[in-house]
């Protein structure tokens, strides 16, 4: 209350006509910059800018965000035709990182720092200060008592003094004539607490822009069996740091030698993954030895400083393409997405040396094939009933271009039709092969491989906002519960008796500055030298 | 036994909801029952004689002496405020007794499954529910809030029946994301912390309520002072208790969401990337700290810092809720 007032105040110290600076025409440049920075970094403005960032910080919750969910942004798009060009010009799509978004925080932050500066000298200054003196009209604080004593003023005071030592709060004594007064003040940590708590939140945003900065975040689908070398074409995803520069991945290697998935077969949950695991075989850098890991979710590989992250997996079905020459244009597994939990999953086949024209594939792999209401799904993500459903196209790839292994570029490819003239499904179980057409080739469904998903990062320096954020919460417990509070004691001699009065002001809300004034007095009340704690309740 | 123990939780989390609903009506009563009394300083003697004397400096919460200022006013007879206190004690016994069977629920629970109950909607329902009724009960002890009995069993009751009947799985395994310390860290830290936010929530809503009353009386010094709500603390003082509350569940809350930064590092390779869920928990956390500020900013402090306060917590059960249920994202695996 009494800091957030001298703040409210501030803005208009300079000016002194409040109503009339609003309007500011006639305030100097400075004049107008002074102004504008008290504004920024009075208490308002923090709580208002608090808000926004709360309010700024909600539509990134419902809207997808292409740096979470890239292909949930896909989709999205394809059904919102009309609003996307809206929302991708105000930064729907990436709003953490979206102008507005990052307006916000930044002014947060001055405001942050222009509030901290002037406090931290304030501190600094007022270090090792003596409790205040006492006002001159006690009886006027909410929290007072009073009574008459034959106690002399100076053992009165003494015993106060005693007390509210012993109650770990600075104490000065001012004695007189007739008179004594005990000054007592405590609480000086919840300042240095609030202000940690402050300087630790600039830290933790600083430290995360930073390691964000030097740092990458990538990501890799790796077919067991497969190496993974750490270089940029091996990643499907590739998020640098502003100031990442490529030479500076790890030189390491791995190969997935095995892949290991258990799921829970019946009961409640049945269909849920209890574990997923792989072996690795890896290699720091070219030349070392190859040492095992087993790499497991909540369980990363860590060659220096960059870490492996096993997030998903799947399976990749594979296939062999002929060509109408009966030439086997491609062979091997191909990974396919999945798209919910049955493990329904998504893929694309490419088989660019197809002769006279390229073919290409586009459809689904159901890992436990089984009708629902007619239309095919899986009723259990374990391999159970494998079957692959896909589209055939023949045409133009179209890979002059750079282009995503996902997906099939249909500009220039026709699909191969039914005779009805409607795109055909072709449907194969494990080991079986169709034929495209007569002498357009084939396509058989060999088996399947698993692969695994992995996150690949390095945040140099992460442990700065880990640090920032400890810190924060030590300051926050600092500033929230220690409660600054002063007390006073007064004792003077008035027609040959002695009056004491007991006050307490509190610096912030939320304490009982009455109640500890009640206690207080209780001690003095009582004769002698008793003023130990246990006498505290004495006002029941 | 996972039978055996599923079983066992099934009935007790019954029980427990049953109980509290009879807790409920006891506080209904006991508010009835003090529709004619005067506004009267009852309450203060319900201090227990277990808070030590050292405590007493910082936890006279009570009604100070409250003179009955109102007009009209007559002694109340001790046996008319002695009928609705009694049901007040009857409510406090039964939700003693409703959170015994619901620790018994969730111990059971978490047996039948061999690891924390934190797998399912219906099993962070019954947890964080447990969180909120114990932070009842050792509140009542420290602060004598026992005038927010009515809320706060309503509370548990609308929870712990929606859990109960809609939201109710059979025992399941934990998706592997899930094996991990953090997720004890994380979640008991949430949880306790959520617990505390819903105690200061509810106190906030007996403040607002207290402090319209008090500023109608203030107009209209001569209407009586009558009902349980004069009965209750002062408003300041009731706005103590909620700053308090939130004061220690916001510093948990921050070390909650810094846990699950720390254990989505293990998990997903980094500590934060603004799946909804997090959103969430951020927007909570600075819905929080726009709170403690505005407690501390020129014309913002009272009834509006008190509504701050209620949004924060609105943000916090549309996280469990709202995102749960409709999200998506890496946490969504609350098994709906
Ligand atoms: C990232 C932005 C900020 C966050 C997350 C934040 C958070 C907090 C929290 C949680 C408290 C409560 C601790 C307490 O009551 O002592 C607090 C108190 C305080 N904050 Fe901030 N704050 C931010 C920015 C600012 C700014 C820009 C100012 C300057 C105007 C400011 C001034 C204060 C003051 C003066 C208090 C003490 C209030 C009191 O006396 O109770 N804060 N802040």
């Amino acid at each position: 209350m009494s800091r957030s007032s001298d703040t409210e105040a501030a803005p208009r110290a300079p000016a002194g006509e409040p109503e009339r600076s609003t309007t500011a025409p006639a305030l100097r440049p400075t004049e107008f910059l002074r102004w504008t920075w008290r504004q920024l970094t009075s208490m308002r403005t923090a709580l208002i800018l608090l808000f926004l960032l709360a309010v700024a910080a909600i539509p990134g919750s419902l809207i997808p965000q292409t740096r979470v969910d890239p292909s949930a942004v896909f989709a999205f798009k394809d059904r919102h035709p009309q609003l996307t060009p809206l929302f991708e010009r105000i930064g729907m799509f990436e709003v953490y990182s979206s102008v507005w978004f990052s307006a916000i925080y930044l002014l947060l932050m001055l405001s942050l720092v222009g509030c901290i500066i002037p406090r931290l000298r304030v501190y600094v200054k007022a270090f090792g200060a003596r409790p205040p003196h006492a006002p001159r009209n006690l009886a006027r604080l909410s929290a007072y008592e009073s009574w008459a004593t034959d106690e002399s003023p100076r053992q009165v005071a003494e015993r106060a003094r005693v007390l509210l030592t012993r109650q770990r709060r600075r104490v000065d004594v001012h004695d007189s004539d007739g008179s004594a007064v005990v000054s007592a003040e405590k609480g000086y940590l919840r300042e240095a607490g609030n202000l940690l708590f402050h300087l630790a939140v600039l830290v933790v945003l600083v430290g995360v822009a930073l390691t964000g900065l030097y740092g990458f975040k990538g990501k890799a689908a790796v077919i067991s069996g497969d190496g993974f070398s750490n270089t940029l074409i091996q990643y499907d995803d590739f998020t640098p740091g502003a100031r990442f520069n490529p030479s500076d991945l790890a030189p390491f290697t791995f190969t997935v030698d095995d892949f290991h998935v258990k799921w829970k077969r019946n009961g409640a949950g049945a269909g849920t993954p209890l574990t997923f695991d792989a072996d690795l075989s890896v290699t720091d850098r070219p030349g070392d030895p190859v040492h095992p890991y087993h790499l497991q979710v909540n369980h990363p590989l860590v060659v220096d400083g960059t870490s492996v992250f096993l997030i998903g997996h799947g399976y990749a079905p594979k296939v062999t393409v002929r060509d109408g020459d009966g030439k086997v244009a491609f062979s091997g597994p191909v990974i396919f997405l999945p798209q919910d939990g049955s493990f329904v999953s998504y893929g694309v086949v490419k088989a660019p040396d197809a002769a006279p024209q390229q073919l290409g594939f586009e459809g689904y792999f159901f890992p436990t094939a089984s009708l629902c209401g007619g239309a095919p799904c899986s009723t259990f993500p374990d391999a159970d009933n494998p079957v692959l459903s896909l589209i055939g196209y023949r045409g133009d790839l179209g890979l002059d271009g750079p282009q995503s292994v996902y997906v099939l570029d249909k500009d220039k490819l026709k699909p191969f039709t039914t005779p009805g003239g409607r795109p055909r499904a072709l449907l194969l179980r494990e080991g079986e092969r169709v034929s495209l057409g007569k002498g357009q080739g084939t396509i058989s469904f060999d088996g399947y491989d698993r692969f695994v998903q992995l996150s690949i990062s390095r945040q140099p320096g992460k442990i700065v906002p880990l640090v920032g954020v400890l810190a924060a919460i030590v300051g926050l417990l600092g500033s929230l519960f220690v409660r600054p509070r002063r007390t006073w004691v007064r004792a003077i001699t008035v027609d040959g008796r002695t009056v004491v009065e007991v006050a307490a002001l509190d610096r912030v809300t939320g304490g009982d500055p009455a109640a500890h004034v009640d206690v207080v007095a209780a001690a003095l009340r009582t004769q002698g030298h008793d003023t130990s704690e246990d006498r505290k309740d004495g006002r029941q | 036994m996972t039978e055996t123990f599923a079983h066992l939780s099934n009935n007790a989390m019954y029980s427990a909801t049953i109980v509290y609903a009879l807790a409920m009506l006891a506080h209904v009563a006991e508010w009835a029952l003090a529709r004619d009394l005067a506004g009267a300083p009852v309450l203060a003697q319900q201090r227990p004689a277990l808070v030590p004397a050292s405590a007493a400096e910082d936890a006279p919460f009570t009604a100070r002496a409250q003179p009955p200022t109102g007009a009209g006013e007559t002694e109340d007879s001790d046996e008319a405020i002695e009928r609705s206190d009694r049901y007040g004690r009857i409510g406090l016994s039964l939700t003693v007794l409703g959170l015994l069977i619901h620790t018994a629920g969730v111990l059971t629970r978490g047996l039948a499954a061999d690891r924390v109950p934190w797998g399912s909607m219906y099993e962070f329902a019954i947890t964080g529910s447990l969180a909120v009724s114990a932070a009842y009960v050792v509140l009542v002890r420290r602060y004598s809030i026992r005038w927010l009995g009515l809320l706060v069993t309503g509370f548990l009751v609308t929870v712990l029946g929606l859990a109960v009947i809609v939201l109710y799985r059979p025992v399941g395994p934990l998706v592997p994301a899930l094996h991990s310390y953090w997720l004890v860290i994380h979640v008991s830290a949430a949880a306790i912390a959520g617990g505390a936010f819903t105690i200061g929530a509810l106190a906030s809503v007996l403040y607002l309520l207290r402090n319209r009353l008090e500023v109608k009386a203030a107009a209209r010094p001569d209407l009586p002072r009558r009902g349980f709500l004069w009965r209750t603390p002062p408003a300041t003082t009731i706005d103590r208790v909620a700053y308090r509350v939130h004061a220690f569940a916001f510093p948990l809350w921050t070390f909650a969401v810094l846990a699950g930064a720390i254990w989505a590092e293990y998990a997903w390779g980094r500590f934060w990337g603004w799946d909804p869920k997090e959103v969430w928990a951020f927007i909570t956390w600075v819905a929080y700290a726009a709170y403690l500020h505005a407690r501390a900013t020129a014309g913002w402090q009272g009834r509006a810092a008190a509504y701050v306060a209620l949004l924060g917590f609105a943000t916090f059960i549309f996280n469990f809720v709202g995102i749960n249920m409709f999200g998506s994202g890496l946490h969504a695996y609350s098994g709906m």
